[in-house]
């Protein structure tokens, strides 16, 4: 059934439909646009439209999405998974601000549109009354128009077409849409298909969850994550200790490492232990890049005791002391080996011969501070 | 888009007294305030001095770029107050006034220049080929000759088309436009590194030219602004210019006053998410002694709420509100200058926390009192429109 949209007239000029804006304007219609093929600037004016609010909209839209963005990475970084990265605080507000600027400008912009879309065009519909006539191949060419439509209240055809003609239309159209087409009720929006999507959809997940995890017993999203064999650092039902690695027995010695004697007797050390490698260049380069990484931070680059730890960490001493020039070799790599007071340890991180190479390189920086007679020949 | 001729009736009439009523005593004012600031305080007033350079600096070279800006990109709807930035443009030859004191006074300000420091100083060494005074003197007056002929260039050729009416100077204009802007970037970026970034010499930061040129931009297109309404209440520009002008005009400065934002973040975030000492002592000082608020604050001053002094279209269109929002945005930037300027000024006299005094006023009083008398001998018995440009009837027409 047929159905009368909108009495449509074209003119041919940009100043033209200025003009005819004005007067459709004046003589009191309200229900009635201007269609253009490029923006004419000035003609919200002469339709007297006020400013838009869809800006306000707009921003609305925007900031409301931003504020459920910043809830959800609050969520995850503080209450789901709270991890400490980089250093930073658990709420890491600067690292956010990004994400929220673009979520406010995405969200503003495509909500924008959806929602236009479904004012104007009354989604699903993606059609207008005046998109398939004549009128609408003119005005999106290089004519200008004006459609008054037929629900103004103030719209008598007769009249509308006098008055359009009156202030200089060249061409006056009819436009009649299809009525049951505009107002078709389309069947994927149908209630009943809806519903019943939602209940096998609903139907599914909770027959394969009884399934799956009552019946067999198989929880379903980490398959991979749990299996049947005991992972590192797991907790151990079966051994006593509670512990699922084993200790080796007392006494092993593994592959290429050589065992240390004097755990806990820095005498025995001082008085025992003989340096087994000869100071030469290869050794005290070897010594002196280790130094750097794992002695300097502390003791200072050329072990003067003075460190770059700037007050964080208690100083080093300086390794040009008397007690320590008075030391031997055994004594130095003890203290290496086992730490002493704040000093910790480095026989798992630094090796045996770089240990050594260490002590090597130390008492090559205490001779180049204090230097004897022939060293100057 | 009417096609019509519209014949334009300008008459040429005297500027508002009230320029020179408030100039003069603000010049004078700020004048006696400076030299006396710096009998008594030189360090205190070295400073301040800074900051009245920067933000001349901003409101002079700024409205040659907006000129600039005007031919390159053809714009239409600014023609109308074209003479009126060329006119602001004088403003900077008042820079080399407030540049000498500061050029006698480098040793109390910059570290760099006492050579001894620089020897005992790898990062200061290494800088040194840049970072030295004679470069440094030779990139100041380098940079104000260059200025300086572009600004006369551009006002000659447009008081000459006020009788020529030709097409041609407008092509000219364009084209020397073109090799202006390389320069003006390089400029405006030595202003910023050589007079705010090096008074913390072992810094650095390679968007500083930017985020200055930000803030520049809205101040001289505010001072613009202020200058076009009042002259346009008393009568000396043509009754055709109205809220279309303004709104572009309004939307410039939010435009860039979110620009400035986008920068000043880009800045901070990179180096608060590094946490690189090399950076973040610069910050460091901003965010204890009282200076914490201040720099809270100005997120507010310079960018929230300017933004929402901007964002309504009405607010863009109405005159008062307008002004407000220009007065507010010079203000922001003085207020940033100063956050900029300021902790060095604690580290280097061995004061604690942000001051604010006579002294500051003072220099703030001689930079308007700078603006307006300068506007004043350059615009004085002149027109005020380019009558002569061929752009300006379409300019009169222009609609948003």
């Amino acid at each position: 059934m047929n159905k009368l949209y909108s009495v449509a007239a074209l003119f041919k000029t940009p100043d033209e439909i200025m003009h005819a804006a004005a007067k459709v304007a004046d003589a009191g219609y309200e229900k009635y646009d201007v269609n253009t093929p490029y923006p004419v600037h000035g003609l919200d004016g002469a339709m007297r439209l006020k400013p838009s609010k869809m800006g306000y909209y707009t921003i609305a839209i925007g900031l409301t999405c931003m504020s459920l963005m910043l809830f959800f990475m609050y969520w995850v970084y503080n209450i789901d998974y709270p991890q400490v990265i980089g250093g930073k605080p658990l709420f890491p507000l600067p690292a956010f601000v990004p994400i929220m600027f673009e979520i406010t400008v995405l969200t503003g912009a495509v909500l924008t549109v959806a929602v236009m879309l479904i004012f104007y065009f009354k989604f699903p519909n993606n059609a207008h009354p005046i998109h398939d006539s004549g009128y609408m191949k003119a005005v999106s060419s290089d004519r200008f128009g004006v459609n008054i439509e037929a629900i103004d209240p103030k719209f008598d055809i007769e009249g509308v077409k006098a008055f359009l003609s009156s202030i200089g239309a060249y061409q006056i159209d009819e436009i009649y849409f299809d009525e049951e087409e505009v107002n078709t009720k389309h069947r994927i929006l149908d209630s009943k298909f809806v519903i019943g999507m939602f209940l096998i959809a609903g139907f599914t997940s909770i027959s394969v969850y009884l399934h799956m995890n009552k019946a067999l017993y198989l929880p379903p999203f980490d398959w991979m994550l749990l299996q049947h064999k005991v992972t590192a650092q797991d907790h151990s039902d079966f051994f006593k200790n509670g512990i699922s690695s084993r200790v080796p027995v007392e006494g092993t010695v593994a592959r290429g490492f050589m065992p240390y004697l004097y755990v806990g007797d820095p005498d025995g050390a001082s008085d025992n232990l003989v340096n087994p490698f000869v100071a030469d260049e290869e050794n005290i380069a070897l010594g002196k890049r280790k130094f750097l990484t794992f002695c300097s931070p502390c003791h200072g680059d050329l072990a003067m005791g003075d460190s770059r730890l700037r007050g964080q960490f208690p100083n080093g001493p300086t390794l040009h002391s008397d007690k320590l020039l008075s030391w031997t070799d055994g004594r130095i790599y003890h203290v290496i080996t086992e730490g002493q007071n704040v000093m910790p340890g480095y026989k798992k991180t630094v090796t045996r011969k770089e240990r050594w190479a260490i002590v090597n390189y130390v008492r090559t920086l205490q001779r180049a501070l204090d230097a004897k007679e022939e060293d100057m020949q | 888009m009417s096609n019509h001729e519209t014949q334009i009736n300008y008459t040429r009439k005297d500027l508002p007294k009230s320029i020179l009523t408030f100039g003069l005593p603000l010049l004078v004012i700020g004048i006696v305030a400076a030299f006396f600031a710096y009998e008594l305080d030189p360090i205190r007033a070295s400073f301040n001095n800074i900051i009245s350079l920067l933000l001349i600096v901003s409101v002079g070279m700024g409205a040659i770029f907006l000129v600039a800006l005007e031919h390159i990109a053809g714009a239409v709807w600014s023609v109308p107050f074209r003479r009126i930035a060329e006119h602001q443009g004088f403003i900077f030859l008042a820079t080399p006034l407030l540049a000498l004191p500061i050029l006698l006074n480098m040793h109390d300000i910059f570290e760099w220049t006492h050579t001894h420091v620089v020897m005992n100083d790898p990062i200061l060494y290494q800088k040194s080929p840049y970072l030295n005074t004679e470069f440094f003197y030779a990139r100041s007056i380098g940079i104000f000759l260059v200025m300086t002929f572009f600004l006369f260039t551009y006002l000659r050729n447009s008081t000459k088309q006020d009788t020529t009416k030709s097409n041609k100077t407008t092509k000219i204009n364009a084209l020397i436009s073109a090799a202006f802007m390389p320069i003006f970037a390089i400029s405006i970026t030595m202003v910023a590194i050589d007079y705010a970034m090096s008074l913390e010499p072992h810094w650095f930061s390679t968007i500083f030219g930017v985020y200055y040129f930000a803030g520049t931009f809205a101040t001289a297109m505010a001072v613009l602004t202020l200058l076009t309404l009042s002259l346009k209440s008393n009568g000396n520009l043509l009754k055709e210019i109205n809220g279309n002008h303004y709104y572009s005009m309004g939307g410039l400065m939010f435009a860039f006053t979110a620009f400035w934002m986008y920068m000043a973040f880009s800045q901070y975030m990179l180096i608060w998410y590094a946490n690189v000492p090399e950076e973040t002592f610069w910050f460091l000082p901003r965010m204890k002694d009282g200076w914490e608020y201040l720099s809270i604050a100005l997120i507010f001053i310079k960018f929230i709420i300017p933004f929402g002094l901007l964002l309504n279209r009405n607010s863009k269109m109405k005159p008062s509100r307008l002004k407000l929002a220009s007065f507010w945005i010079i203000g922001a930037h003085i207020y940033d200058m100063y956050w900029l300027v300021m902790p060095t000024y604690n580290r280097m006299s061995g004061t604690e926390g942000p001051v604010f005094g006579w002294i500051e006023l003072g220099f703030i009083s001689l930079s308007a009192g700078i603006i307006l008398v300068f506007y004043y001998l350059a615009a004085n018995k002149k027109n005020h429109i380019p009558i002569g440009d061929p752009k300006l009837n379409r300019a009169l027409d222009f609609r948003i």
